[in-house]
């Protein structure tokens, strides 16, 4: 048992558990802003009065989040270009999961400078904050790509994690897991899309 | 004017010599394959300017696609040259040596590689003693049958080629031996070694390397399902290990 193959199936597991669950969670608390600046920052409160929030934060979603990220730029320049060549449904998927991932590496890294180091520098985490930040055309259109590349990278992540552990063997159970990583897409992008335009005040 | 077929080749003089390329125009004969055109290379080897080369390199031997030595990138499609007819590629035709591979001279490649792969991941079965062993366990019909498949690889190199992490950046030994894992791991008397072959795959150059992107199966011409034997593995190799941590 090599670091190579422990590191490749803790990068795969992590990507589900538990930043997966924690995407889920965040587009799901961030979309309570739909119902109105005040539903919002009672999420957020909520959010902060979980004991231990701090310990949680580093160890279920800053650590997990830097090896994932590190190690799949590694990942990501590992490959050699097969396209246009072979142009294949699963090839392009391979691609744009590298793709999405390098684009969510930049989106999550400048999100995470304006809003929770920022928090750590005094200022308060509300909606005024996220409206403030999505008053910017330019941003929004940031956070939409962002949001969705991340989305697609979890999703087509949960495809791979099927197959990288042995759960969906055949071609059949690999297909029936596309149609579930696309179920999931398009459901995240959703909520993901809801949260964003819940900020923006035109 | 009787019709020509224009062949624009690939070609490097050396192992260390830079790819250059160059065009061939041949005469159209009916039911000719790329290794018939070739072979007319060979034949009259001048280029289309009308100068006198130096033949071109491909490496042949059974030409009915089931020893993989003709295998080259054909109008972009890495394939044996045996079974890829003239009529059917049109009258432009490129060929390419398939690069995942060392290079040795025009469309001759060094598929060693594999074949290390191969002694990496003990693809054999063991049965020499100091005595008699004796007859093995049988295998199941049923299991013969889907395992008769695994056994068609020809170790051609394809699936390698069209691997996008096989290549300089990765040491991802590629599907062919991983394939060849579950064929013998599948094997009654070769299961009795299956730990072996398992920790060779959670080596560096082992499975971790797939990056799902499943051209293999899409490319292997002769139908073997790859990314079936690739997440089979994945699956034993959970489960080995866990059990391996569990009892460390």
């Amino acid at each position: 048992m090599t670091k190579t193959f422990v590191n490749r199936r803790l990068h795969s597991l992590l990507g589900v558990v538990p930043i997966g669950l924690f995407l889920i969670e965040h587009l799901v608390a961030n979309a309570t802003a739909a119902g109105g600046p005040e539903k919002f920052n009672e999420t957020v409160a909520l959010i902060n009065k979980l004991p231990f929030v701090l310990f949680l934060e580093i160890v279920f979603i800053w650590l997990p989040i830097l090896f994932h990220a590190i190690y799949g730029v590694y990942i990501a320049f590992q490959a050699k270009n097969t396209l246009p060549r072979y142009g294949y449904f699963r090839n392009w998927m391979f691609y744009l999961q590298r793709v999405t991932g390098l684009i969510a590496f930049v989106y999550i890294a400048w999100h995470v400078w304006e809003t929770r180091v920022q928090a750590a520098f005094g200022q308060p985490v509300d909606f005024n904050m996220m409206a403030n930040i999505l008053s910017s055309p330019l941003m929004v259109v940031f956070y939409v790509i962002g949001v969705l590349s991340t989305v697609f990278h979890f999703s087509n992540g949960l495809w791979s994690f099927a197959v990288s552990w042995g759960i969906a063997i055949g071609p059949r159970a690999q297909r029936h897991m596309t149609y579930v990583s696309l179920v999931v897409f398009i459901l995240l992008s959703i909520v993901g899309l809801m949260a964003i335009f819940s900020f923006v005040t035109v | 004017m009787s019709r020509t077929i224009t062949l624009i080749v690939t070609r490097q003089d050396s192992p260390e010599g830079r790819p250059y390329k160059e065009t061939f125009k041949i005469p159209y004969r009916s039911n000719m394959n790329v290794i018939s055109a070739l072979m007319e290379i060979r034949k009259n080897p001048v280029n289309a300017e009308g100068k006198k080369v130096a033949p071109v390199v491909w490496e042949m031997s059974c030409l009915e696609e089931v020893c993989g030595a003709c295998s080259m990138v054909i109008n972009g499609k890495a394939r044996q040259a045996c079974t890829a007819l003239i009529d059917k590629l049109g009258d432009t035709i490129t060929l390419e040596p398939m690069s995942t591979f060392p290079v040795i001279r025009d469309l001759m490649v060094d598929r060693q590689r594999m074949f290390e792969s191969l002694k990496k991941v003990k693809a054999w079965i063991p049965i020499d003693g100091t005595y008699d062993l004796g007859p093995g366990p049988r295998m199941p019909e049923a299991e013969r049958e889907w395992a008769y498949e695994l056994a068609k690889c020809m170790t051609c190199g394809v699936c390698l080629e069209v691997c996008p992490n096989v290549g300089p950046h990765s040491k991802y030994m590629g599907p062919q031996a991983v394939n060849q894992v579950r064929l013998f791991n599948t094997h009654p008397t070769g299961k009795m070694n299956a730990h072996e072959r398992l920790e060779a795959l959670m080596g560096d150059d082992g499975l971790e390397g797939c990056g799902n992107s499943q051209n293999c199966v899409q490319a292997c011409p002769k139908g073997i399902p790859l990314t079936t034997s690739i997440a089979a593995l994945n699956g034993d190799l959970t489960r080995y290990s866990m059990k391996r941590w569990m009892m460390s």
